[in-house]
């Protein structure tokens, strides 16, 4: 099972300002180990990010995102005590999800 | 016309300035010598000023946030073959008690009679309690892309239990005094194919590698800039690096031969550094390109 994500999310004037870092090899199946075998690809593929129930981001990440990435995203309309779930998928089916409320 | 003209005279120029400089003291391209060293001297400072703001941004979200949650999930609910966990550590405030620790270390533990920095007393413990084998631990010290060690999560939640605390190591017990002057020694032990002393980049003002800024580390405004980044998390790779490993890769860097793992001799410069650190405000684990 992956490692939980951290999620920040705070009201900054009338938008919500929502930061993810997720945990995650982001392997890109071009790197070889040392022993000369390539290390098969491992990455996020599918991110979603939910605020107060209604979807807000629905998006697709590739290898060139780095490993244990950072997401930040700006969302009008939010407002504080609101549940923000993010949640992600990779390439190996793996899955996370994980919750924070919005905070002044 | 006009274009074609003036590229020429101004080529003429050029050969001949070296020529008639004195002749032609009004001419342009001459007057603008001296303005162009306080010009790079400006950029010095701008590019040190960018970095500080990259920092900046990086720090807000610095993943070493992650190796800090699976520390803390190891320090509270890891149990060794017996049933013992990290709650009987004594990281030198009393068994458990972590918060505001790793500022105040290296220290001497009685229990050793030895003095440890905060990754040695941290290693001592989860072999001591949680059944971990040193050997092992040994095997693989520092962080490579492919594994990050246990034991390296546990000092970057330690070192976050300390985060805006104040530097604090004691240097009062004898084998302290002793443990900080041989530091001092060994900081300035020139030896090496390059015969290089650690204060041959750290010992004075001023000096740089390339556009990075080098630290003092003779003194205590400097020596926190040396403290501040560790452990620290690598974007080269993705992964946590501890001081041990800092102190490592400067032995290196200078040809010399690297120390082994939680020797001696880097305990008594870490205490050397962070006793000259001490009063300086530490941020945390920090973050590194």
């Amino acid at each position: 099972m992956a490692d939980p994500m951290k999620i920040r999310a705070q009201m900054k004037g009338d938008t919500a300002e929502i930061r993810v870092l997720m945990s995650h090899a982001m392997e890109t199946g071009q790197r070889k180990d040392s022993a000369g075998n390539t290390i098969p690809a491992h990455f996020i593929q599918a991110i979603t990010v939910d605020v107060g129930g209604k979807r807000v981001i629905q998006g697709q990440t590739g290898t060139a995102v780095s490993r244990n990435p950072v997401f930040g995203f700006r969302v009008k309309g939010a407002k504080v005590g609101d549940k923000v779930v993010i949640n992600w998928v990779d390439n190996k089916g793996d899955k996370r999800t994980d919750e924070a409320t919005i905070s002044a | 016309m006009t274009p074609r003209l003036s590229t020429l005279t101004a080529v003429a120029l050029m050969t001949a300035s070296f020529a008639v400089q004195a002749q032609q003291p009004a001419k342009k391209p001459l007057s603008k010598a001296p303005p162009a060293t306080k010009a790079a001297a400006e950029d010095k400072s701008a590019i040190t000023k960018e970095f500080e703001k990259f920092r900046e941004v990086l720090e807000e979200d610095n993943p070493a946030e992650l190796f800090e949650a699976r520390g803390e999930d190891i320090w509270k609910n890891k149990k060794g073959p017996d049933g013992a966990s990290m709650a009987q550590c004594d990281l030198g405030l009393g068994p458990g008690v972590v918060k505001g620790a790793y500022v105040q270390m290296p220290r001497h533990f009685a229990d050793v009679g030895q003095v440890m920095d905060a990754e040695r007393r941290v290693v001592h413990c989860m072999v001591k309690y949680l059944g971990y084998k040193e050997a092992d631990i040994r095997k693989q010290p520092f962080s490579n892309d492919a594994r990050t060690p246990d034991h390296v999560s546990v000092i970057t939640w330690v070192a976050g239990q300390s985060r805006n605390m104040k530097i604090a190591a004691p240097k009062k017990h004898p084998k302290e005094i002793e443990a900080f002057e041989i530091g001092k020694e060994i900081f300035a032990y020139r030896a090496g194919p390059y015969d290089f002393s650690c204060a041959t980049c750290h010992g004075d003002d001023g000096k740089r590698i390339r556009t990075q800024d080098l630290p003092n580390l003779r003194k205590p405004d400097q020596a926190i800039r040396a403290y501040q980044g560790w452990p620290g998390y690598r974007m080269t790779g993705g992964f946590m690096l501890t001081q041990q490993w800092r102190m490592n890769d400067c032995f290196r860097q200078q040809r010399f031969p690297e120390p082994t793992y939680l020797s001696d001799s880097v305990t008594a410069l870490l205490t050397y550094m962070t006793v000259t650190a001490n009063g300086q405000q530490y941020k945390g684990p920090g973050i590194k390109r």
